[in-house]
């Protein structure tokens, strides 16, 4: 692929400050199998390249899924005239230093290739999830799928950049309906699709699997006969897989300079934070540290550089409470004169790059599950994301979760069904009165993340300890 | 596209379909999708470019059945047919070697209609180059902010019983907002197949009236339940949910329906809440994933009562129903409300003191078993008292469900409906959108 593409970099004949090609090749699986029959077994490739051209301050670009040089020629003049034809109304002149000179290489860890195992194989094991989910006759509906994908870039550039990353990922799901007359319940395994990361087959194979599967059957029978979630505001405890989606849209989302910027009012909406909050804003309380961490071995977003070629570091941004920095690739960074991250990602050849939230992490403090459960007199602890809603300001919002426990004098009691909880993101935050330690600390991901205009579904890893959170809105379902 | 192109592309389709019936074993069935599009992005921030570009895309669905199995691959279009054939071809081949290792599909539905069509929608879009200036120069004072999509997107299908449809169409939407100094902001969109100036001129015109009225202080609004005229872009926002786990066969029959307590009749929805399916249109492809044709109609709720769900081959074979031309995912794909009484002049005399809310914002179920969604109002939401717009709001948080605000509590529709261009760009240009009227609701019931 390099020489290619550095043949056709040679070869545009375009009078541009500056030229980048970043090339994406991407073979993914996606197997799925319902009440233990196969629903979907099937691979998708892509390949093709996104051309940008800087002109003038004004940057323009044109993608193309066939590489051969006479297609990467004309979508190099495409955007050369794409730059051009907006270059009066352009919203800030960038320069090459937004795309710096970077040479190096990123591979995803993995212990097993993802065809070590055949397609008969994995179905068999979705299968067998299937068989071992229907624990009772009550269980209407069991499901279980596995998706893998490779994914390699190349990116290129007129200033001398080369920068090839290799990423393996593995997804993986399953779950029970289960009914009896009008009250229907779900329960998977940490919620929709959040069993993400990277590496090889060997994460199909997790420890305890067979339990978990068995857990999750005999969780969505336990639902059918539990209590309504009670209305009332108490101590909320949320496990990590609850915790991904709420530091995904309460933290994320709203640190994302370019909506900060206005990029995405029309769309996924602005923020409440400002550009004079960076350095100021007491997002919560101090026990609140959020760090930006592509360099997480297997969590799901990470990467060695962007896809405009910034360098990728871990990075805080809100320390003990307070807001550091933003996501902001070096485009916001130059807009906004603020702080950000090497953030810019696109979900293929076929997107430009975007501020984007790569792996988002709340550092554990300390804390045992047992500690933390053993303090609170009154309470109600949440596992696993099934609704989720803020927002255009990422201010008000409400989630829901498929299973909760009361806690009642430093123990977890009954089981309860249909937990819901609501609250503004500042207050949220502020009322953070415990976070876990290293021991309970767990990592997941998700495929899609929505944004941008043309719109583009990404990949974002998200870890976190369990955290209590005090004087929270909590009710049940509807009638 | 220029029509040489297209024709290009559909001389190109067609042979790949006569290879792969002249490749396929006597035993072997195959159906081929095609989805190919060429389009200009360009995306607004401040009334300024903030990202401009085009993306010339296109990948074939190819999927293969033997022996009660089925495996699909997916792989890149470009219309340069020895790189297209060869994709296609050892797709084919890798087909064969994983079907023999899967397990049986007793429900598999193999392609066995007869039906073809051809349809071509020639537009007047916009030359790349004019779309910065003719967007821009009529709202450089303004707050602009949003995106221009437009270009050809190209459907097609075909398969080894002998169906074929083609289906290209030329279109082009703005997806828009007007933002105050202060937040507030208008939603637009503008779409369409044919530029018209005179159009885009009213359409910002109109949008700048409803600055003005953003232009009081907001009214900060405690939780509780207010009457409350959902517009139609609002209406087609609760309607899509509709989509997502509500109309389809098979999320009733697996648990999974917010409908099921309509099905089941133990609920209803009032007596003037009608949807249907109307493809009559013309905007979105009539054929699905097994070439099989939808019926220019197909009532979905009729006064109140779900007359029809989505249902689609194979769950009608699972299930023992009867297809009608559903998609595999059983959404709705050209759907309509039918107009009420409402006249336009009456809706906020009608309203009296409550909420004129013009647009939610991502909407979820809060709990799908009961029909309940969660969402927020965003752009131009108002308060009125006494039948007179008092001030723009602060956003509500709302928790309804659906048998309430189109049941019981549903007042009256508008008499006039107004088409929401669909303007999703997930993998591609999404085609259509839905009509819907304007709708009054007693008591809805907002909580944050």
């Amino acid at each position: 692929m390099w020489s290619e593409l550095r043949k056709a970099i040679a070869s545009f004949d375009i009078p541009a400050d500056w030229i980048g090609i970043r090339a994406v090749k991407e073979t993914s699986t996606n197997r799925l199998v319902r009440d233990a029959l196969p629903q979907l077994n099937g691979k998708s490739f892509t390949v093709g390249a996104m051309l940008e051209v800087l002109v003038n301050g004004c940057l323009g670009y044109a993608a193309t899924n066939s590489l051969e040089l006479s297609s990467l020629q004309t979508a190099a003049q495409t955007a050369y005239k794409q730059a051009l034809a907006a270059s009066e109304w352009w919203i800030h002149p960038f320069r090459e230093s937004e795309r710096p000179k970077v040479v190096g290489e990123y591979k995803s860890p993995f212990l097993e290739p993802l065809d070590a195992l055949s397609p008969g194989e994995i179905n068999d094991l979705l299968v067998r999830i299937c068989q071992t989910l229907k624990v009772d006759d009550k269980i209407v509906q069991t499901i279980a799928s596995a998706s893998t994908t490779e994914r390699e870039s190349w990116f290129v550039s007129s200033n001398g950049s080369e920068v090839y990353q290799k990423v393996l990922s593995i997804g993986t799901h399953y779950g029970a309906t289960a009914q009896d007359g009008a009250v229907v319940q779900q329960r998977s395994n940490n919620g929709s699709q959040a069993n993400c990361y990277q590496g090889g087959l060997e994460l199909l194979k997790q420890e305890n699997l067979w339990h978990r599967v068995r857990q999750i059957g005999e969780q969505a029978i336990e639902l059918l006969t539990a209590e309504e979630c009670p209305t009332t505001r108490t101590n909320l405890v949320l496990a990590p897989d609850q915790m991904m989606l709420q530091i995904h849209e309460s933290v994320g989302h709203p640190l994302e300079i370019d909506r900060i910027l206005g990029d995405e009012r029309n769309y996924a909406g602005g923020s409440f934070v400002n550009k004079s909050d960076f350095g100021n804003l007491v997002y919560g309380s101090p026990l609140m540290n959020i760090t930006f961490n592509p360099t997480v071995p297997g969590e799901f977003s990470s990467y060695g550089f962007d896809d405009t070629g910034a360098v990728a570091t871990r990075e805080y941004l809100v320390k003990e409470g307070v807001l550091q920095r933003g996501l902001g690739s070096l485009e916001s960074q130059a807009r906004a004169g603020v702080a950000g991250v090497a953030c810019a990602r696109a979900s293929s050849w076929n997107r430009p790059a975007i501020d984007r939230m790569g792996n988002l992490n709340l550092e554990p403090l300390n804390g045992t599950f047992e500690d933390i459960i053993g303090e609170i007199e009154h309470g109600v602890y949440m596992e696993s994301n099934r609704s989720w809603s803020i927002d255009d300001r990422r201010y008000k919002f409400q989630f829901g979760c498929e299973y909760a426990k009361l806690i009642e004098n430093g123990k977890l009691t009954k089981t309860l069904r249909n937990p819901n909880y609501r609250a503004t993101t500042p207050e949220f935050w502020h009322s953070l009165i415990k976070v876990g330690d290293a021991t309970n600390w767990q990592m997941y991901g998700t495929p899609y993340c929505g944004k941008g205009e043309p719109n583009q579904a990404i990949w974002v890893g998200h870890g976190s300890p369990v955290c209590v959170f005090a004087n929270v809105e909590v009710f049940g379902g509807g009638t | 596209m220029k029509i040489e192109e297209l024709s290009a592309l559909e001389v190109s389709f067609n042979r790949l379909i006569e290879n792969l019936l002249i490749k396929k074993a006597e035993d072997e069935q195959f159906t081929v999708r095609l989805s190919s599009e060429i389009s200009q992005f360009t995306r607004f921030n401040h009334a300024k470019v903030r990202q401009t570009g085009c993306v010339a895309d296109g990948w074939i669905e190819l999927t293969l059945m033997q022996n009660q199995r089925n495996s699909v691959r997916q792989f890149p279009f470009t219309g340069n047919w020895e790189v297209d054939w060869q994709l296609a071809y050892t797709a084919l081949q890798e087909l064969r070697d994983e079907l023999i290792l899967l397990p049986v599909d007793p429900y598999l539905v193999l392609p066995s209609g007869n039906n073809i069509s051809r349809e071509i929608h020639s537009g007047n879009l916009l030359e790349a180059e004019a779309v910065v200036p003719t967007v821009l120069e009529l709202v450089a004072e303004l707050d602009f902010t949003g995106i221009y999509a437009g270009g050809v997107v190209i459907k097609a299908y075909g398969d080894s019983s002998g169906q074929k449809h083609w289906f290209a169409t030329d279109s082009f939407t703005l997806d828009y907002s007007l933002f105050s100094p202060s937040g507030q902001a208008v939603k637009g969109t503008f779409a369409g197949s044919d530029w018209d100036e005179s159009k885009y001129i009213a359409k910002i015109n109109e949008a700048k009236k409803q600055l003005e009225l953003l232009a009081h202080p907001t009214k900060e609004l405690p939780r509780g339940q207010y009457k409350t005229y959902f517009a139609p872009a609002a209406v087609a926002d609760l309607l899509l949910m509709l989509s997502w786990g509500a109309v389809s066969e098979a999320d009733i029959q697996q648990g999974n329906s917010a409908l099921a307590a309509l099905s089941r009749q133990e609920k209803q929805l009032s007596l003037r809440f009608n949807l249907k399916e109307n493809f009559q249109r013309g905007l979105v492809p009539r054929f699905n994933e097994l070439g099989e044709m939808a019926a220019p109609e197909l009532p979905v709720i009729e006064k109140g009562y779900l007359v029809n769900t989505l249902v689609n081959s194979r769950t009608a074979k699972e299930y023992q129903k009867t297809a009608n031309g559903a998609n595999g995912s059983e959404t709705l794909r050209a759907p309509e409300v039918s107009p009420g009484n409402l006249v336009f002049e009456q809706i906020i005399p009608s309203l009296d003191t409550g909420l004129y809310v013009s647009n939610l914002h991502y909407l979820n179920w809060s709990d799908r078993h009961t029909g309940r969604i969660t969402g927020m109002t965003r752009y131009a939401c108002f308060w009125v008292e006494n039948g007179e717009i008092i001030a723009p709001i602060e956003n509500l948080r709302f928790d309804e469900s659906l048998y309430r605000f189109w049941g019981e509590n549903l007042i009256d529709l508008t008499t006039f409906q107004e088409f929401i261009p669909e303007v999703g760009t997930y993998e591609s240009r999404q085609l259509g959108g839905s009509l819907v009227p304007g709708m009054l609701v007693e008591d809805f019931t907002y909580t944050l």
